[in-house]
């Protein structure tokens, strides 16, 4: 199997989750897309360690990981915390920081 | 021409004995004297003028030893210099301030002493019913004080401080009333001009300390020998603007007129002992400069020929006989510039002709306040005439005055004038000619005026007193003063001059000049001059003498008018530098206001307008965020792709 088909489908993740994060308001699905742009990421990382024979992509899919895992504790907080206050999960009512 | 220099610059003397070395008390005194009334305020209004009299009386009794303690010295060692302090140090650059007393400088502190004391004297009848005499005296001590310290100074920029203390009391007594707005004005332009005199003359020592690193009178003068003519020029014609501005000569005359809005003892003093007396000694003093400068000497000669022409002009027109005295003196110390201007051959006549006409100027203005005092303040010699009846004393010490000034044989201005007018035809080629018969027909238009003014003021066809006029004699205290200075009037020329005993005083500082025949003999030049003066007695008798004097002025010829207005003097400066001035300084408000200030607030209004609308871009829309980023980065992706393919 040609592993540039990795590639195509690591773009096609990315773009489904780019999409999300700019369609969606729901802040947990825009979340889950964040999570979809950071594997599909991941997945090009791998492809590429793969293609070049070369270990590192792969070290770095596990960093991020890791940082992923950190990222969504902290959003998960976040979300929670907003969603507390203002009884709505939307990305849009949380526009207090602007001019 | 032969100049046989000066006396060797630098070999001052030191001061010996109590009376030389405490030649300071002459500027102390006077200034303690203002400085005590000005401070004591209101508590020493009993007493205040008899101490300002007192002071000045006593500087000139101190003026007095010293100058006999000089005639008692060798011709040689009449130059004393006294040490006071080391004013300025910086670095390798020490001035130290000294005094200078040698015979020029001894004769100005006589002429300003005495004249300047009996001045204080009349002064205290004269104001007593002001309610601020001690104020006034505490200002005639500081205008003393001054005059002395600028006269007594050995270095320009001690100097300068006296000349500046002598633009401020001027300043301060020519507004003495300054309740009057007029009267203001014109203080305030007395001294505004002089402010122009004043940046000439600060130049000057500028130019001097950039040219021999050093602006005492020894250093400028031994460096002058060497310097070259280009430097020697500059520094000349900067003095003279200097000059120009305090003794009131072309084309910086125009504050003199207007000066006599001070009481008239002030004009006296401004007249004849201190004041307008300064440029003539700045020029006399700065001799050795202008030896080695033949332009700057031109120059000064040409602008003390304009000057005394002009003053004698403007003197025939003026109905107003403090003005017209006014110009006179315009005029005479025109004489005296162009006689110092002539260098070796005229500057100890300029001398001469100025402690002469001290004595005549100050007595006659003493008249005019006199005359003043009687005919309520009035100065309009059209409302007066035929006085001589009822103001005896001073008719007669006018009169002297007058004949003085006209230059009637044997008087004082018959010695010094005289001596001016044939300097001015010593000389090569055009100068001795132009100078010499513009010096004698002024002498000619000089006895026209002054004997228009006497005529008119005291004799005449016919009283045209005012109906409240009461014309009376002065108290005592004025007419003594008035009577002494009549006599100075009278007889100084022939102490001073028969023998020539001032110009041999005067020579180891003048420089003697050898023995040079004017163009014209001398016996030629007396008799012309003097045919010219009858001439100019004969015409005014006959116009305000014989003719009767209306009381209202006739419209006149142009020159009449012109000269009634000063020949158009305020209209050329407005013209020329004040309006011109206030447009300037309005196109520079404007363009600060529209063109600084515009740039600046437009450039700041441009930025926070830009901020404004970019503002608007923070929507807090995060997915609006997100999607700029995400253009962002495939814009750059792309860019980065296309940069490589």
């Amino acid at each position: 199997m040609n592993q540039i088909h990795w590639l195509y489908l690591s773009v096609l993740l990315f773009s489904i989750g780019a999409v999300t994060v700019l369609v969606r308001k729901n802040a947990i699905v825009v979340f889950m897309g964040v999570e979809l742009m950071l594997n599909a990421a991941n997945l090009a990382f791998v492809t590429f360690s793969r293609i070049n024979g070369n270990i590192d992509g792969q070290v770095i899919a596990l960093f991020v990981m890791l940082v992923a895992a950190a990222e969504v504790v902290v959003g998960l907080a976040i979300i929670f915390t907003i969603f507390r206050t203002r009884r709505s999960a939307s990305v849009d009512d949380a526009n207090l920081l602007k001019y | 021409m032969t100049l046989i220099s000066a006396a060797e610059p630098g070999v001052y003397q030191a001061a010996e004995g109590t009376v030389q070395s405490g030649a300071w008390l002459l500027v102390a005194l006077p200034a303690l004297g203002a400085a005590i009334l000005l401070v004591g305020g209101r508590k020493t209004d009993k007493w205040g003028h008899w101490l300002g009299v007192v002071m000045s009386w006593a500087a000139f009794v101190w003026g007095a030893l010293l100058f006999f303690s000089l005639l008692g010295a060798d011709a040689e060692e009449r130059a004393i210099h006294l040490h006071l302090f080391t004013w300025i140090q910086a670095g390798t650059f020490q001035l130290d301030a000294g005094l200078l007393v040698d015979q020029l400088s001894i004769a100005f502190v006589l002429l300003v002493t005495f004249v300047g004391s009996l001045i204080h004297v009349y002064s205290v009848a004269y104001m007593e019913h002001d309610p601020d005499r001690r104020r006034f005296f505490a200002y005639l001590n500081l205008f003393v004080a001054s005059m002395l310290l600028l006269v007594l100074a050995d270095s320009y920029l001690l100097m300068f401080v006296g000349w500046e203390g002598v633009g401020l009391a001027s300043y301060l007594l020519i507004g003495f009333w300054n309740h009057n707005p007029a009267y203001a004005t014109a203080a305030k332009k007395a001294f505004i001009v002089n402010r122009v005199g004043d940046v000439g003359l600060s130049l000057a020592i500028m130019a001097m300390f950039a040219a021999f690193g050093s602006v005492s009178f020894t250093d400028v003068f031994a460096n002058a020998d060497s310097a070259s003519e280009n430097k020697l020029t500059v520094i000349g014609l900067l003095l003279l603007v200097g000059a120009c501005g305090k003794s009131a000569q072309f084309p910086l005359q125009s504050w003199l007129g207007d000066a006599m809005a001070g009481p008239t003892p002030v004009s006296a003093l401004i007249h004849a002992a201190t004041m307008v007396t300064a440029g003539v000694y700045l020029v006399v003093r700065s001799g050795p400069v202008y030896i080695g400068a033949p332009d700057a000497q031109l120059v000064v000669v040409i602008v003390g020929a304009i000057t005394l022409v002009y003053g004698a002009i403007v003197g025939c027109a003026k109905d107003d006989i403090k003005k017209a005295l006014a110009a006179s003196t315009m005029s005479q110390i025109g004489y005296m510039m162009l006689a110092a201007g002539l260098g070796p051959v005229g500057a100890a006549f300029a001398i001469f002709h100025l402690l002469t006409h001290g004595f005549f100027k100050a007595g006659m203005f003493l008249g005019a306040g006199s005359v003043m005092h009687g005919m309520n303040d009035s100065v309009n010699m059209r409302t007066f005439g035929r006085l001589s009846g009822v103001m005896k004393i001073t008719w007669v010490t006018f009169g002297l005055g007058w004949l003085a000034i006209i230059g009637f044989p044997l008087l004082s201005g018959f010695w010094s004038k005289d001596k001016i007018i044939e300097a001015a035809f010593i000389g090569e080629g055009w100068r001795p000619w132009v100078f010499g018969l513009t010096a004698m027909l002024a002498a000619g238009i000089t006895a026209f005026y002054m004997s228009r003014l006497f005529f008119m003021t005291f004799q005449g066809k016919e009283k045209r007193w005012n109906d409240d006029a009461h014309p009376h004699e002065s108290p005592a205290l004025m007419t003594v003063p008035m009577m002494i200075l009549a006599i100075g009037s009278a007889f100084l020329g022939l102490a001073l001059g028969v023998t020539n005993g001032l110009v041999h005083w005067l020579e180891p500082v003048t420089g003697a000049h050898g023995e040079e025949e004017p163009v014209l003999s001398v016996p030629v030049i007396t008799g012309a001059t003097l045919v010219l003066v009858a001439v100019g007695v004969a015409l005014a008798w006959r116009m305000y003498w014989q003719a009767s004097v209306p009381v209202t002025a006739p419209r006149g010829s142009l020159l009449t008018r012109a000269a009634r207005h000063d020949l158009f003097q305020d209209d050329i400066n407005e013209g020329l530098f004040m309006r011109p001035g206030q447009y300037l300084t309005r196109a520079l408000v404007f363009v600060d206001n529209r063109g600084v200030d515009g740039a600046v607030r437009g450039l700041a209004a441009l930025i926070g307008g830009l901020g404004g609308r970019l503002r608007l871009l923070q929507t807090g829309l995060v997915r609006s965020y997100a999607a700029s980023m995400l253009a962002g980065v495939v814009i750059l992706l792309g860019g980065m792709l296309a940069v490589r393919l």
